[in-house]
């Protein structure tokens, strides 16, 4: 078989199907497979083997397939996920396991995950966790925290529930196309040999730039039929999620901002983009002055990087209430310490990627993104087109965490296809997408507290200065959010919190599960554990002692009458508190090497909406004339759950179970505005919308037939049946008239959650509802390696009602395992970390078994009592973490994250300094 | 652009010769290094040469063909000589990685972090290179002469990897440290193989990774071991002469300080486990 392979067919089985398929010479096998085989359930997360989410079965053996030649699969039987679930009884019994386990989240990594399991289960049909771990090692999930995906491999048993009410255990309503491979995210839309974009982006953090003759150059291109710079804006050069401080450009016009900021992209073949060299691109870069961290920023006669912000500093945030310096001097101990911690990536799975094509003189964008309705204001400015003209059709969503909030390749797919008229695609390379999206905020944190005598918390004095990066993205946000939440859920009477967002040459950091306040808790949760050491008390009593509870005014001098649920979390870890204590030290008692165990505790609250704001959500549905009930349902599920929450809040509401529900997507020309999946607002805000029309829609049928409030519906194909006290009515859909939208009935109703404006200290309702949490954390470390092995959580979360309990332990071990990548391994490097080998997220063998605790305190605003959930849970993993290590080894860490390198630094420290 | 899939040696080597193909095998280290448009004119892979399969006990020693991947490692038959690098085998990225990364792929690419490449150096490995005229061997630590930089002419590949007869006495153990628990490029790893006769050490080889340019084996402390009882193992003190062939540089996994101050603690514990003492 030697011989040249250029243009010769590469033959092997598909899913055992005989194939033979044309490949440029050492074309990638994932490349072939999903471009010319069809096989869009091989997903592409990093081309680099960092991942697994491309893994196929080569020959039985797992490989990645971007990490193959597709010649070097020549005679070779090929599997993917699709062809396993059709014919592997393993993969059988998977789809129904992972299901029941709610092992997928957002669904990416999940063709990974389990063609890797079925390469385990047959050789070991009943593995152990140590063999699930070690055959899953090679799949990083963002989502899950791994637990359920080990349990469901495992084939452990669950207990769902049978009827999909709000409060019922049920198996995700959009579950079985992530388990089967057929979920279309935002590389999946696109017709193989669809032009593709090339984004070209500054090599360095701050650079002045100048194009060469570019009509000369692309006349000599073969392939390439355009070129994007901001000349091709129609709009404005400009975005930004918060209007005031829209301030980003498309495509920078003189100097670029930060490393990676894109200047001009490439529209061509796909043969034509494989081949491009972004060296040969007509463009001369001049590498200027830059500032990259906080304080270089703020120092006097730095760079400044916008003309209206002077001295770097974007905006402020600031709460203050009674005297924080009177009560700190007098009180009995004080604590203080400056904390910091650097980028932190979201490393979603999916990179941002997407497809458009103008219908008419209609532009169609298809994209992932947690917030439609904002791309769709984002590109009315951008393109200075009315908005009936633009469409946004979000994809799956392959892992958002609040980056994909921000537009990225939105704007580059509509401008490319208005230039060249024809369907264009444009999918980020792992290392672009880390480049070039938004980070966590950088934090440098200084706390002073104090408490009295009795432990009561007398004074707290907080600034913290954070790294904004280039662009203000939700920087203001964090900046604001920061100072309303740096107490955490403690009643503090003499408090002063500010917050800055500072300008850099960094790239822009937005929002990331929490806008900041995992950062802000690290500090407030260290300094609480010292006061508490200090007094000689409890962690756990002195946190009680000053819990926050109903009629107490928060620093803001707001006040719940009901609702807040903090103690209750503090005290269902009581258990596991003493006896984990007891453990750790019967543990370290029996040592006699390097190892230690220690227990520690933090606590968290989050407001869940905007911060006094509005931010309504409206929900649609209608009956069709065949009978079919359908929810427009608007709040990205961006692997959460929004989708089955909304759901059965919705059914529940209606008065049907969740299974009679048909979802109509977020489209933006057919589905109303649910608003952005973020702030922990989808189950509160656009829950309650889909409560309101559930109603609504309940109403409009009762009152066709007259029937009483408490009647019994029931749906089937082209009949509603409505049986009350005085006998059954019998609704034919069919025989009604449908109207406008092709519903014969049909209900909207919108909810606003209510706040009050905050006043220049701070003070006000700045949100309808918080979710509270308090976690507790065991680690083992090796003081003489300075590594740290979380051993076990244990995770109180008060959500008011458990809408979807499974869904709540979902979003519990997610949020903990990023929380333990914050803590132990994670940052973000511009120029040195771009992709997933060298910036290291947690894997399957990190994630330790989490024992969630769910509170039902209901809320009064929340549907069916439900509190938001997704960004509480980060928040005192962190600090918990912190605390557990310095219980083991009586070292305070300060800085994140805690890499082996910087304990044993301090463990050093400590035993000589 | 061809893509040339040998299935003689010879065949590969004319194809060396006649011009400069790039030498693939697994691609796992291939692909990642691959830049946006640079592609190159000619891809060799080895990967079916018959002559480059398996793992073979030959005349004096043991023969492992280039095409032999780390899972190929994992599941064979070896003496306990080869426990360290079946440990390293384990270590190598994923499974995914392992089933077609090669072992000779792992010495060719030559990163400061290879992980195949100490225990190897600790089973005094010989790489073996084929080319026009004929077939040479040389040392592994001659071999890889600086990060990324292998003494490979421009007409040869890598046929094999040699392993020097081993002594059924010998025991191995390898650590690796890392700031994850799987997919993890080491901070600093350790390779040792012990020849141990009634719990005296014979000898000792012990190498060390991710801590200078190309991994090094400790001569010194090599020798210091050589007639120790595996007892004092527990309290074995290394000296910073010792340590001297390390050169750690600081980065985002771990400071240079922090390296030279762990891999004595990593080489007592590499030892220990070696010996079968805890």
């Amino acid at each position: 078989m030697d011989g040249p392979h250029t243009d010769q067919p590469v033959r092997f089985r598909l899913n055992g199907a005989e194939v033979s398929t044309p490949a440029r010479t050492g074309e990638r096998l994932s490349q072939t497979l999903r471009e010319r085989l069809g096989a869009r359930d091989v997903k592409i997360g990093c081309n680099a083997g960092d991942c697994g989410a491309c893994t196929v079965l080569v020959d039985g053996q797992t490989a990645c397939a971007c990490l193959m030649t597709t010649q070097a699969a020549e005679g070779a039987d090929v599997d993917t996920l699709t062809g396993l679930v059709s014919s592997d009884p393993h993969a059988k019994r998977l789809i129904e396991s992972f299901q029941d386990h709610g092992a997928a989240q957002c669904g990416i990594c999940t063709p990974g995950m389990m063609v890797s399991a079925v390469a385990l289960l047959r050789e070991t049909p009943e593995p152990d966790e140590d063999q699930i771990k070690q055959a899953l090692g090679g799949v990083l999930c963002r989502c899950t925290g791994y637990r359920k995906i080990i349990d469901a491999v495992a084939g452990l048993r669950t207990n769902l529930d049978t009827d999909g009410s709000a409060g019922a255990a049920i198996r995700r309503v959009d579950g079985l196309n992530k388990v089967t491979g057929v979920e279309a995210f935002g590389d999946d839309i696109a017709q193989p040999g669809t032009l593709e974009i090339l984004v070209i982006r500054s090599p360095y953090p701050r650079a002045a730039f100048a194009f060469g003759d570019m009509d000369a150059w692309l006349a000599d291109q073969s392939g390439l039929e355009a070129i994007l710079t901001a000349v091709d804006i129609p709009g404005e050069n400009c975005f930004g999620v918060i209007p005031p401080f829209a301030d980003q450009p498309v495509f920078a016009e003189t100097e670029t901002r930060f490393r990676g900021e894109a200047v001009a992209a490439i529209v061509g073949t796909p043969e034509a983009i494989f081949e491009f060299d972004p060296e040969s691109f007509p463009v001369t870069w001049t590498e200027l002055e830059s500032v990259e961290d906080v304080r270089a920023a703020r120092a006097q006669g730095a760079r400044q990087l916008h003309a209206t912000r002077a001295n770097n500093l974007m905006c402020e945030g600031f709460v203050a209430c009674g005297d924080p310096e009177a009560a700190l001097a007098k009180a009995h101990v004080t604590a203080e310490g400056r904390f910091q911690s650097g980028f932190v990536e979201h490393a979603y799975i999916e990179p941002e990627a997407g497809f458009a094509q103008m219908n008419g003189d209609k532009v169609e964008i298809h994209a992932c993104t947690q917030a439609p309705v904002m791309d769709l204001e984002a590109m009315e400015i951008i393109l200075g087109w009315d908005r009936s003209r633009i469409r946004m059709i979000p994809t799956g969503v392959g892992g958002g965490f609040g980056a994909k909030l921000d537009i990225s390749v939105q704007p580059y797919l509509a401008l490319a296809a208005i230039k060249t008229g024809q369907p264009v695609r444009l999918t980020y390379s792992r290392s672009e997408s880390m480049q070039s999206t938004t980070k966590r905020h950088p934090s440098d944190i200084t706390l002073r507290v104090g408490a009295t005598k009795e432990g009561k918390i007398s004074g707290f004095a907080f600034h913290g200065a954070f790294n904004t990066g280039a662009y203000a993205s939700w920087g203001p946000t964090v900046a604001t959010r920061v100072p309303v939440h740096a107490s955490g859920p403690y009643r503090i009477t003499d408090y002063r919190a500010q917050a800055d967002g500072v300008h850099t040459h960094c790239p822009p950091s937005g929002a990331f599960r929490g806008f900041g306040v995992p950062q802000s808790a690290i500090a407030q949760e260290s300094l609480f554990d010292e006061l508490a050491a200090a007094l000689n008390m409890d962690g756990l009593e002195f946190r009680l002692l000053n819990a926050l509870d109903n009629n107490v005014k928060t620093i803001c001098g707001q006040t719940f009458s009901q609702g807040v649920g903090i103690k209750a979390c503090l005290e269902a870890l009581r258990p596991a508190w003493q006896a984990e204590r007891a453990a750790a030290q019967a543990f370290n008692a029996s040592q006699t090497g390097a190892n230690r165990r220690g227990v520690g505790i933090a606590s968290g609250w989050y407001g869940c909406g905007n911060t006094s704001l509005p931010n309504p959500s409206t929900i649609r549905a209608g009956v069709r004339h065949d009978g079919t009930i359908v929810l427009h349902q608007g709040a990205m599920d961006i692997g959460q759950g929004a989708n089955t929450v909304i759901a059965q809040i919705f059914a529940s509401a209606l008065g049907v179970d969740t299974s009679r529900i048909t979802l109509e997507g977020p489209d933006t020309d057919i589905t109303p505005d649910a608003g952005k999946t973020s702030a922990s607002r989808q189950t509160f805000v656009s829950g309650n919308a889909a409560r309101l029309c559930g109603a609504a829609l309940r109403a409009v049928i009762l009152r066709h037939v007259n029937a009483a409030e408490d009647a019994a519906l029931q749906s089937s194909a082209g009949l509603i049946t409505v049986t009350d006290s005085a006998g059954t009515h019998t609704i034919k859909t069919d025989a009604l008239e449908p109207g406008d939208l092709g519903y014969v009935f049909e209900a909207v109703d919108t909810y606003d959650p209510p706040t009050k404006p905050l006043d220049q200290n701070g003070q006000g309702e700045p949100y309808a509802q918080f979710g509270y949490t308090a976690q507790l954390a065991v680690v083992e470390i090796d003081e003489a390696l300075g590594t740290t092995t979380p051993i076990k959580f244990v995770a109180a979360h008060d959500v008011g009602k458990a809408i979807n309990p499974m869904l709540v332990e979902g979003q519990v071990h997610g949020g903990i395992a990023q929380g333990l990548g914050m803590a132990l391994m994670e940052e973000y490097f511009p120029g040195r970390t771009e992709n997933l080998h060298d910036y290291l997220i947690p894997t399957i063998g990190d994630v330790p078994p989490i024992e969630t605790l769910i509170i039902e305190e209901p809320d009064a605003h929340g549907p069916y009592g439900a509190k938001g959930l997704g960004e509480h849970v980060l928040i005192p993993t962190a600090p918990a973490l912190l605390n557990a290590i310095s219980d083991a080894s009586g070292v305070r860490m300060r800085s994140v994250p805690v890499t082996p390198s910087k304990l044993r630094a301090a463990i050093v420290e400590r035993d000589h300094g | 652009m061809p893509y040339l899939t040998p299935a003689r040696l010879s065949e590969a080597v004319k194809h060396l010769a006649q011009g400069c193909p790039r030498i693939v095998a697994g691609c796992t280290d291939y692909f990642p290094s691959q830049a946006q448009g640079q592609i190159p004119d000619t891809l060799l892979d080895i990967s079916r040469v018959a002559e480059l399969q398996g793992i073979m006990h030959v005349g004096d020693g043991w023969r492992i063909g280039a095409a032999v991947t780390w899972t190929d490692v994992i599941q064979a038959n070896l003496p306990p000589a080869f426990d360290a690098l079946k440990l390293a085998a384990r270590e190598v990225g994923s499974v995914q990685i392992q089933n077609r990364a090669t072992v000779a792929g792992n010495l060719c690419n030559a990163s400061p972090a290879a992980d195949g490449v100490p225990p190897l150096l600790a089973l005094r490995a010989q790489v073996e290179l084929s080319g026009p005229d004929g077939t040479r061997q040389i040392a592994l630590g001659d071999f890889i002469t600086d990060g990324r930089q292998i003494a490979l002419g421009a007409d040869e590949l890598v046929s094999a990897v040699i392993i020097p007869e081993v002594s059924p006495n010998a025991r191995s153990g390898f650590l690796k440290l890392g700031s994850r628990t799987h997919l993890v490029i080491s901070i600093a790893m350790v390779a040792a193989v012990l020849e141990v006769d009634k719990d005296t050490i014979a000898q000792a080889t012990v190498a060390v990774g991710s801590c200078s340019p190309v991994a090094q084996r400790l001569t010194a402390l090599e020798q210091a071991l050589a007639g120790q009882s595996v007892d004092a193992l527990e309290d074995l003190s290394i000296s910073e002469k010792m340590l001297s062939p390390l050169s750690p540089i600081s980065d985002v996994r771990g400071s240079a300080g922090y390296r030279l101050d762990v891999v004595a603690e990593l080489i007592r514990r590499t030892l220990r486990q070696a010996a079968g003492v805890f």
